[in-house]
């Protein structure tokens, strides 16, 4: 065993001493200061405080006592090196990487929505959640797989636990992802709504695209740098250009779309883009939303250190009863599933499991890359906190709320939310939409378009100028429209190859993904899968997103409770028994938040069942309600929460079978005298070398 | 170190980070590997490495070697 704790010098205990006293003032003065609004740096400045903490003392604590990595064993990078996949790779390179495969739109929508309670609530999970639940889970299962060649989330949780639970998670995980593509297709729908200069902007993207993938292909191959950089040129001149094609009486009308048209285009660009060579389309896109998404990130943190906006949305709203317009339910459960990615997201469990520890070079590098890069993804959930707690709360909820609760015009959403305390008047949501460039802010729920004024504001604070505001903000709405949909074309990909896999089974040659009609069948099969929950979001009575991100923070806490129940019976295996709560408590945790939540989900006021025999009570009366305008439409949003109810039932489902599994195999472990785990055998890393 | 040669190394980990973001690794680790433990192999250009690279990251398993 070689882990040598070196003492730390009487300079590190003060240094260690002043850090937590600095950080505890600043987190006593963002949850105990009330009614007077506090700096974002209080919080920014206690993120970081509660962050470096828990990196240096509880993740130390993990790395040595309950993974007890071994920086003299060889990684599966030093023993498989292939130059390709399996390559001892830099540790600052790794984290890059990781980290860039790791942030996504969820970090950024999950707290802007969480923050109609608040900035308190939203605040102390993710800080806490990610500290103990999420960036353990990412730690512990780069660790388990470093031990196990780099092998998959699939693939350990089949060897851990048998074949049966390596399936049913599998399933689970096609479900989930089909349920994140609706989501966050419906994200770029909601921003796009009505917006003739963000549909312009963002359907520029795609010529641009193919001409940086003819560019790549034929006259510079493989010269990523420089085509991103051009990309990015013609992608800010489509900005600016986008402006005009507003303010144009024949080019707006082409761009100015309603929700449902925006789903179809959607659904139909998802499929082509999957269908078309990679090179062409997806790759393109691609590097430019890799490269977009990190300047972004950091220019926020830039934004926002600068800025020092004062937070004007109280530390605790009223809506913590559950009474909130932006997504229903109390506290808890519903806090703990909406802020998922950026507090624990189960969809890192297979970034941990995938790359990553095929390149890591050393074992005792695990710890930055797996806790720290998770750490970095919450501090980027606190900056979208930030952002939308920084808005004027009137605002917040003007563009928050849907439109079945604030009416659809600037006068009455600005009556109905002055109700509720937030005092504002429609000259202010007027002139915000004005100075963003839009008709209007009203109902655009989804996080995006929030997280856009917010930092179009922080921006326009630091870098002042005529008009700026809208170009600010329709650079955050291309931004995230632009990583999200090569989510979206990936994800298909993905999937499809998923669906030949399982084709495969029933029809042997369905699975030549060579095979242009099994490649045809099979991608329209999955676009179909989450084309219709996105089509089910674009008409949904109450916006589509206070619908279906519960369904999604169900399903990703739902794979994280998976992940960690693994960790949990791993650590039992190897007869760490003693350390079995440090994956176990937030597995125990998720479990009872996933299980909670989809039960007030399947019963009670707020659940899809109310809203199905709602809308069936009054079909059967011959009435219609809003925004139904015929009797198919009816009984449409009756047959969509019907499938709702279903997909929260197998969720649940998913989670109880899984625990018994997991429960069985614990008990087993427990009996066992010795270790059971399928861990690789020791190979020192000189031995290697050597050779 | 002189400050010119850090410079390079830090260019060097920036371009191979943002690279490995694409999915692209490092293409003269690559060579030498192939140099040290498969001198039969015809070494790719460039070019040629790419776009087998590109192919592979969307295809979800990607190529093996040894």
């Amino acid at each position: 065993m070689h882990s040598a704790t070196v003492k730390p010098s009487p300079a590190a205990k003060i240094l260690w001493v002043a850090i937590a006293i600095v950080g505890a003032w600043c987190l006593g003065v963002v949850a105990l200061r009330r009614g007077e609004p506090i700096n974002a740096i209080w919080l920014v400045a206690a993120a970081i405080a509660v962050f470096v903490i828990g990196y240096r003392f509880y993740g130390k604590f993990i790395e040595h006592q309950v993974l007890r990595l071994d920086p003299s064993r060889a990684p599966p990078s030093v023993l498989r090196n292939d130059g390709l996949d399996y390559v001892p790779t830099d540790k600052w390179v790794v984290f890059g990487h990781h980290f860039a495969a790791i942030a996504g739109a969820g970090p950024l929508v999950g707290p802007v929505l969480a923050a109609q309670m608040g900035y308190l609530p939203g605040t102390m999970w993710i800080l806490f959640g990610v500290v103990f639940a999420g960036a353990v889970q990412d730690f512990m299962i780069l660790g388990l797989s470093l031990r196990r060649d780099g092998r998959s989330l699939g693939h350990m949780l089949r060897e851990e636990l048998g074949p049966l639970p390596g399936i049913v998670a599998m399933v689970g995980v096609l479900v989930l992802m089909m349920i994140v593509l609706a989501v966050l297709a419906l994200v770029v729908v909601k921003a796009l709504t009505h917006s003739p200069w963000g549909t312009f902007t963002v359907a520029a993207t795609i010529p641009i695209a193919l001409l940086m993938g003819v560019y790549l292909r034929w006259f510079r191959p493989g010269r990523i740098l420089e085509v991103s950089i051009i990309g990015l040129a013609l992608l800010l001149l489509s900005i600016w250009a986008g402006r005009f094609v507003a303010d144009s009486a024949s080019l707006a009308p082409i761009f100015d779309m309603d929700a449902k048209a925006l789903a179809w285009w959607l659904i139909g660009y998802g499929f082509c883009a999957s269908v078309l060579p990679v090179w062409l389309l997806l790759a393109p896109r691609d590097y430019l939303s890799t490269f977009l998404k990190i300047g972004t990130i950091a220019l926020l943190a830039l934004a926002i250190f600068l800025a020092a906006p004062m937070l004007q949305m109280p530390a605790v709203t009223k809506f913590i009863d559950g009474t909130g317009p932006v997504f229903a339910g109390n506290l808890f459960p519903f806090l703990f599933i909406t802020i998922a990615c950026g507090a624990v997201s189960g969809w890192h469990s297979i970034i941990a499991s995938g790359t990553t520890p095929k390149l890591l070079a050393n074992e005792g590098q695990a710890r930055m890359v797996g806790y720290g890069g998770m750490l970095m993804e919450a501090f980027v959930a606190i900056m979208a906190m930030v952002a939308a707690v920084s808005l004027h709360p009137g605002v917040y909820f003007a563009m928050n709320a849907p439109g079945a609760i604030i009416g659809t015009t600037v006068e009455h959403a600005a009556q109905v939310i002055s109700q509720w305390g937030f005092v504002v008047t429609p000259d202010e949501l007027v002139r915000t939409a004005k100075d963003v460039g839009e008709q209007s802010i009203l109902s655009r729920a989804g996080g995006a378009p929030t997280l856009a004024v917010g930092m179009a504001q922080l921006l326009h604070n630091i870098l002042p100028g005529e008009g700026m505001m809208a170009f600010w903000y329709h650079y955050a709405i291309l931004f995230e429209a632009l990583f999200i949909l090569t989510t979206v074309d990936a994800g298909t990909r993905v999937g499809r190859f998923m669906i030949q896999e399982i084709a495969g089974l029933i029809h042997k040659p369905l699975q030549a993904t060579e095979s242009w009609a099994g490649n045809l069948l099979a991608t329209a099969i999955c676009v179909a899968l989450w084309g219709y929950f996105l089509y089910q979001g674009a008409v949904d009575p109450l916006g589509g997103i206070n619908t279906l991100w519960p369904l999604f923070g169900i399903a990703n806490q739902m794979l994280a409770a998976i992940a960690l129940m693994l960790a949990t019976v791993v650590v039992v295996k190897l007869k760490r028994e003693r350390y079995v709560w440090v994956p176990g408590i937030p597995a125990i945790w998720l479990i009872v938040c996933t299980l909670a939540a989809g039960y007030e989900k399947l019963t009670g006021p707020i659940s899809f069942t109310a809203a199905a025999d709602k809308y069936a009570a009054a079909l059967a009366n011959g009435q219609l309600l809003a925004p139904a305008k015929t009797t198919a439409a009816m009984q449409q949003i009756i047959t969509n929460n019907r499938v709702d109810m279903l997909m929260t039932g197998i969720f649940m489902a998913l989670v109880v079978v899984m625990v018994l599994f997991c429960l069985n195999a614990l008990v087993k472990a427990w009996k066992t005298n010795h270790p059971t785990a399928h861990e690789e055998p020791y190979v020192a890393l000189g031995d290697v070398a050597a050779h | 170190m002189t400050l010119r040669t850090q410079w390079q190394a830090f260019r060097k980990r920036a371009v191979q980070t943002a690279r490995l973001c694409c999915g692209v690794p490092d293409y003269e680790v690559y060579v030498q590997h192939l140099r040290e433990h498969h001198p039969e192999r015809k070494i790719p250009s460039y070019a040629e490495f790419f776009r087998e690279r590109q192919e592979a990251r969307y295809k979800g398993g990607g190529g093996r070697c040894c």
